[in-house]
């Protein structure tokens, strides 16, 4: 299912020039329907470059002429939200955790689905629909308990401050939990598509279980792998209110491990104390150009991975 | 070989199952067990008090208003997202010149798709500090500054928009179907590509225009999808926490004068700024019994016969 849709064509092919239609009559549709996209595309494009113009300003320019451009372009406002604003260390913060939670996921995720898919054992179908059903269930619902259970992690001798609030580990391992549901579903789907006989020669030329896996399954399972390594990341990417609830510093000795997101809303709201606007502008574009450019380039990749996963 | 498969799923399946467990199916079913207690977060002790939260939820019109704006985006989110996003794939894919050689998207539709798939991958933090800006609520915000050059608004009146109880929830609204329609524009272009071109070749030498090709044709095959689109569009109207927390006055938001509570924001004020945890179990409990009768409702409304092509 997966490789037909990613193999659908994204651009439309150019055919040789063949008897112009009559003007006028696709010619208003034309002009109207290119108009609308024309729009929402001005929609999207003109506050993000609004956004990175406003970053090169200073304050008194933001407030008092938000339109034009800037007068000298100030590139100190990056270097101070990099430091004084800790978009620097909120931004390492981000990468940690993603890169953690997202191989994790990626590992633990495709074992279970392969095992779920491919193996009859007694409680298969049990555990495959409790997967499934965390998929409907909001994280909400989960939240309160959730904080008192990442809190007492943390009591655990030793390993404890490794696990508790306001550790990367802790909070990966939740990122884990949680995208379990929807990368075992997806995953499953697909390890099921795979050929039995490939596996059934593997066995017999001696492969164990785990090699057949491995070296067999996982390069088979490639495409199905990168489109929910690309969901994941940017689920992970967006997270707001896991971070929120797990990350409080526990004293005021705690080191702040916040996220991207929270540490640029924290500046968003912190700013209408200190109205350091420029330094705002200066931290969200350094929050904001990296995904876009990774999108950018991978731009087929993820719109074909985000499809796959959808349709069907 | 069944002897070395039993040790080989259980090596597989023990560290998924064992954070599942600790970190999702424990705190679901915790919630629903505190949801019937009188916890206060700070100590350990819980006093049972059988359906008390769930009667005082009932009694509790910040929670009430919460329900009924999270209905409003409920119903109008998702049916303005999927029109949208259906109208400008439409356009993408079947919109441009229709000669003999077949219907065909207009001009620049793979740079359409980049662009207009932006919003996704913006952090909602990112949504949030834009937004403040484009709503900015004196005559220089980005949104102000435009109707008032256009002349539709007075330059000495600029719209509160955020600020302003009438237009609060359709700012939010705004917001959610901005950052929303790419992906789903992008989905449904995936999928009308599926179809195969000859059906649309046999529609057009049947004479049909794009009207009728669009609602007899390319609505029935993409059914499917539009029904998938709106169970999830379902899901992001009942959250909304973000953008309200950040976006909305009052602190944590859902200003102003609680015209913009959300279940989610009520929820988290509830649990960790008050402190009463197992009221918020019960709201907790009460927004997934929304989430699952969305989830019925909807595949049943949108449930139709499967077209194979």
């Amino acid at each position: 299912m997966t490789q037909l849709v990613t193999a659908a064509p994204t651009a439309p092919e150019e055919q040789p020039e063949q008897a112009k239609p009559p003007r006028g009559q696709f010619g208003v549709v034309n002009f109207f329907s290119q108009g609308f996209l024309l729009l929402w595309a001005a929609m999207v494009v003109l506050p993000l470059l609004w956004a990175v113009m406003s970053s090169f300003k200073t304050d008194s320019e933001i407030l008092s002429s938000p339109w034009s451009l800037p007068a000298t372009p100030r590139f100190d406002n990056f270097a101070r939200a990099w430091s004084t604003g800790h978009i620097g260390t909120f931004f390492l913060n981000t990468v940690i955790v993603l890169a953690g939670g997202v191989t994790i996921t990626m590992v633990v995720g495709s074992m279970a689905a392969y095992v779920l898919a491919r193996y009859s054992f007694p409680g298969n179908r049990i555990i495959y629909y409790a997967f499934v059903a965390g998929l409907t269930l909001p994280i909400f619902l989960a939240l309160v308990p959730l904080f008192k259970i990442v809190g007492n992690l943390g009591n655990i001798p030793v390993i404890g401050p490794y696990l508790g609030l306001n550790s990367y580990a802790g909070l990966i391992l939740v990122y884990v939990a949680f995208s379990l549901p929807f990368t075992v579903f997806f995953l499953h789907s697909f390890f099921r598509t795979l050929p039995t006989e490939i596996a059934e020669a593997g066995l017999l030329d001696g492969a164990s279980h785990t090699t057949l896996f491995a070296k067999v399954m996982l390069p088979m399972a490639r495409p199905g792998l990168i489109s929910i390594g690309i969901f994941n990341v940017i689920g992970q990417w967006n997270q707001y209110l896991l971070p929120l609830v797990l990350l409080q510093p526990q004293s005021s000795f705690d080191t702040d491990h916040s996220v991207l997101a929270e540490g640029l809303l924290n500046l968003a709201v912190a700013q209408g104390y200190k109205s350091d606007w420029s330094g705002l502008f200066a931290g969200m574009t350094i929050a904001m150009l990296p995904m876009l450019v990774v999108y950018v380039i991978f731009q087929r990749q993820v719109q074909a991975g985000l499809t796959a996963g959808t349709l069907k | 070989m069944k002897s070395r498969q039993l040790p080989f799923i259980a090596g597989f399946l023990v560290v998924p199952l064992v954070l599942y467990v600790i970190y999702v199916v424990s705190p679901f079913v915790q919630t629903l067990f505190y949801s019937f207690t009188d916890w206060g977060g700070l100590t350990n002790t819980q006093n049972f008090i059988g359906v008390g939260n769930y009667v005082r939820l009932f009694q509790d019109d910040i929670f009430l208003s919460a329900v009924l704006h999270n209905a409003f985006l409920l119903v109008l989110m998702p049916v303005v997202t999927i029109l949208l996003a259906l109208f400008l794939a439409f356009m993408l894919n079947v919109g441009g010149r229709g000669d003999s050689a077949g219907i065909r998207g207009v001009r620049g539709s793979s740079v359409y798709k980049v662009v207009l798939f932006f919003p996704q991958v913006l952090s909602v933090a990112i949504i949030v500090v834009l937004f403040q800006s484009v709503f900015r609520t004196d005559g220089r915000g980005l949104l102000n500054a435009v109707l008032i050059a256009v002349g539709l608004v007075d330059p000495n009146r600029p719209v509160q928009w955020f600020n302003s109880p009438d237009l609060v929830l359709w700012c939010l609204l705004a917001v959610m179907v901005w950052s929303g329609v790419g992906f789903y524009m992008v989905l449904f272009s995936a999928a009308m590509q599926s179809i195969p071109k000859e059906i649309y070749e046999a529609a057009l030498l049947d004479g049909a225009t794009r009207g009728p090709t669009f609602f007899r044709i390319t609505l029935p095959l993409l059914w499917e999808n539009i029904s998938v689109a709106w169970v999830y569009l379902g899901f992001i109207a009942l959250d909304g926490f973000a953008l309200v927390t950040g976006l909305t006055p009052d602190s944590g938001g859902g200003g102003p004068d609680h015209a913009s509570e959300l279940i989610s924001n009520v929820l988290y004020r509830t649990a960790f700024t008050q402190g009463k945890f197992g009221l918020a179990c019960a709201m907790g409990v009460a927004l997934t019994v929304f989430s699952l009768l969305l989830a019925i409702v909807q595949l049943r409304i949108t449930r139709r016969d499967r077209i194979e092509f």
